[in-house]
């Protein structure tokens, strides 16, 4: 689905050049969970943009579900949900899930169709007709996931959707996203700065570290496609975070 | 909020109104007092007692500053007492300034509107254009409102068009500034999300711009209905217009008729109330349709 190699991004800023990404090779499969955890300035944000062409590499070469990444921005071959659910305060919700469609032309029938069929799938049924402002954080971050749910790209890049949530939520969230990709059997490429939510989540944990910007470690999950939330106090969840951890050591001086 | 707000700031708003017109009142006997005794002096008139010369002063038909219930009692003489049609009526007066400030505040906005989306569409139209537009406004509309006026005439354009483009001078400004600004208020993670839908400039400026633009656009029309009417009161007072609030003033003017001029000045006033509360009506009817918190 994503197939990335030597790729290299270096900033150029007014205090000299920032190297975000060196060297990044690494291959996501097709219907893969692969999160991407580091410390904050190792390039997660940088790897993502570039896969969404917004941010154009300077050495190296990618391709975006076969083609390159601008090809496949053109194709609306992926759904991206940033950091903040970045939802248009003038739109109800329902309106804003709307808003790629209306822009990727779907006919009124249809588009009513896939809002009723995402905002069930992110359990925010009945907030239909609501502004985001009357929606908790979870609840606006759930809505902009079924925004990026609603065309039906078959990847779905993820930049730390939960980082601003109290733990709870984040939990819940956690589960849901996880019976989300089991049901919709899509590519997911993940970012995270907490080990428990990648190793939870993941089939493929991508180990980055930075200045500059690179992978150290990919982590083949071991555990079952099947994950209760219990699962996290099995030793075999406890081995893998273990080995994320030593990554992460690894690769830069400082305990994350 | 906003509704006890405005509930709660209604007492104090009638306080001070009732001070100024104690002090107004104080004004107007201060001002007038010594221009009566003169005029008793010119046509010998002696004897007379205080109260006598305190009505004859607020009763005035010519005095320097008018007390409130003569602007009020000519307002009403020339508004209510006058045939809407009549020369002598304000009303008819009012509409002539009204319907070249509306006319001038239309095509203002649709003008600013446009150089505005030009502007942020065009990084070189920024640079080259931006001085040009802010130039205009430091040219006095005092010297070229006569200019436009007789340029006009002497072409065959005469009445509400003249008027209408000074206002419109006036108004393109406020919306021009604000809707740049509005149009450029996107945040750079809303245009990454159109860009990642592939968006086309014209669905960013509809579905992003545009709306977001909104609230910039509401304030920039409160500000340009009011250049407007200004605009259009300034081209009513060149020498051969007779029609309109500023010929009213005018004419006050020449002839020493400050009462006139006040009651036009009250209508001029009343009249840039009305405009602004219409557009914040607009404005309020638009914020609740995008879901502004209540
Ligand atoms: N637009 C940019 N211009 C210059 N430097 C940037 C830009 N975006 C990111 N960087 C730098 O690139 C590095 C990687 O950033 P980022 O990908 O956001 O890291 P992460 O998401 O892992 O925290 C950081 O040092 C950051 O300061
Ligand atoms: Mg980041």
């Amino acid at each position: 689905m994503v197939e990335a190699k030597g790729l290299g991004l270096t900033f150029k800023t007014a205090d000299g050049d920032v190297v975000a990404l060196s060297d990044v090779n690494l291959d996501i499969k097709r219907g893969e969970f692969v999160s991407f955890i580091g410390p904050s300035g190792c390039g997660k944000t940088t790897f993502l943009r570039v896969i969404a062409d917004l941010e154009q590499p300077t050495s190296g070469s990618i391709t975006v579900n076969g083609t390159s990444p601008a090809d496949a921005r053109v194709n609306r071959s992926y759904g991206y949900v940033f950091q903040a659910p970045a939802l248009f305060p003038w739109r109800t919700i329902e309106k804003n899930v709307a808003l790629p469609l209306e822009i990727m032309g779907y006919s009124e029938a249809e588009r009513r169709e896939r809002i009723a069929r995402t905002m069930k799938l992110v359990n925010l049924d009945g907030f239909e007709k609501k502004f985001p402002w009357q929606l908790s954080g979870g609840m606006q971050q759930r809505a902009s996931i079924a925004r990026a749910l609603a065309f039906d790209a078959d990847l779905l890049l993820m930049d730390e959707p939960f980082g601003a949530l109290d733990e709870i939520v984040r939990d819940h969230l956690n589960s849901e996203l996880l019976k989300l990709w089991a049901s919709t059997r899509k590519t997911i490429a993940f970012v995270t700065h907490s080990i428990p939510e990648a190793v939870y989540l993941s089939t493929k944990i991508v180990v980055m570290s930075p200045r500059p910007g690179r992978v150290t470690d990919i982590i083949e999950s071991t555990l079952p496609a099947e994950r209760p939330l219990e699962i996290r106090e099995t030793p075999e969840f406890l081995e893998i975070a273990h080995r994320v951890r030593e990554g992460l050591r690894a690769g830069h001086s400082y305990e994350v | 909020m906003g509704r006890s707000l405005r509930e709660g700031s209604l007492v104090p708003i009638l306080i001070v109104l009732a001070g100024l017109i104690v002090v107004w009142y104080v004004a107007a006997v201060l001002m007038n007092w010594q221009g009566m005794s003169d005029f008793y002096q010119r046509t010998d008139v002696s004897n007379v007692s205080f109260g006598q010369q305190l009505n004859d002063v607020l009763n005035a038909e010519k005095p320097l500053l008018p007390a409130p219930h003569q602007i009020v009692g000519e307002f009403w003489k020339t508004t209510v007492e006058q045939a809407v049609t009549s020369k002598r009526s304000l009303v008819y007066h009012g509409w002539q300034t009204l319907s070249a400030t509306l006319l001038g505040f239309i095509m203002g906005t649709v003008f600013g509107i446009g150089l505005a989306v030009f502007i942020v569409h065009n990084q070189a139209m920024d640079r080259s254009l931006m001085p040009w537009i802010i130039a205009s406004q430091t040219i006095p509309i005092l010297a070229i409102a006569p200019m436009v006026i007789v340029v006009l005439n002497a072409v065959g354009i005469s009445g509400l068009i003249p008027k209408a483009l000074i206002s419109t001078y006036l108004s393109f400004f406020p919306v021009v500034v604000g809707m740049v600004k509005g149009f450029r208020s996107p945040e750079q993670i809303q245009l990454d999300l159109m860009r990642t839908y592939n968006a086309s400039r014209f669905e960013v400026f509809t579905k992003l711009r545009w709306p977001i633009a909104l609230p910039y656009l509401f304030t920039s029309m409160k500000v340009g209905v009011a250049a407007s009417l200004v605009g259009a009161i300034v081209g009513e007072l060149p020498a051969g217009t007779s029609n309109g609030i500023g010929a009213r003033l005018l004419a006050g003017s020449y002839y020493g008729q400050t009462i006139q001029i006040w009651s036009a000045l009250l209508a001029a006033a009343l009249l840039a109330g009305a405009l602004i509360a219409l557009v914040s009506l607009a404005e309020r009817v638009t914020n609740t349709a995008l879901g502004a918190r209540a």
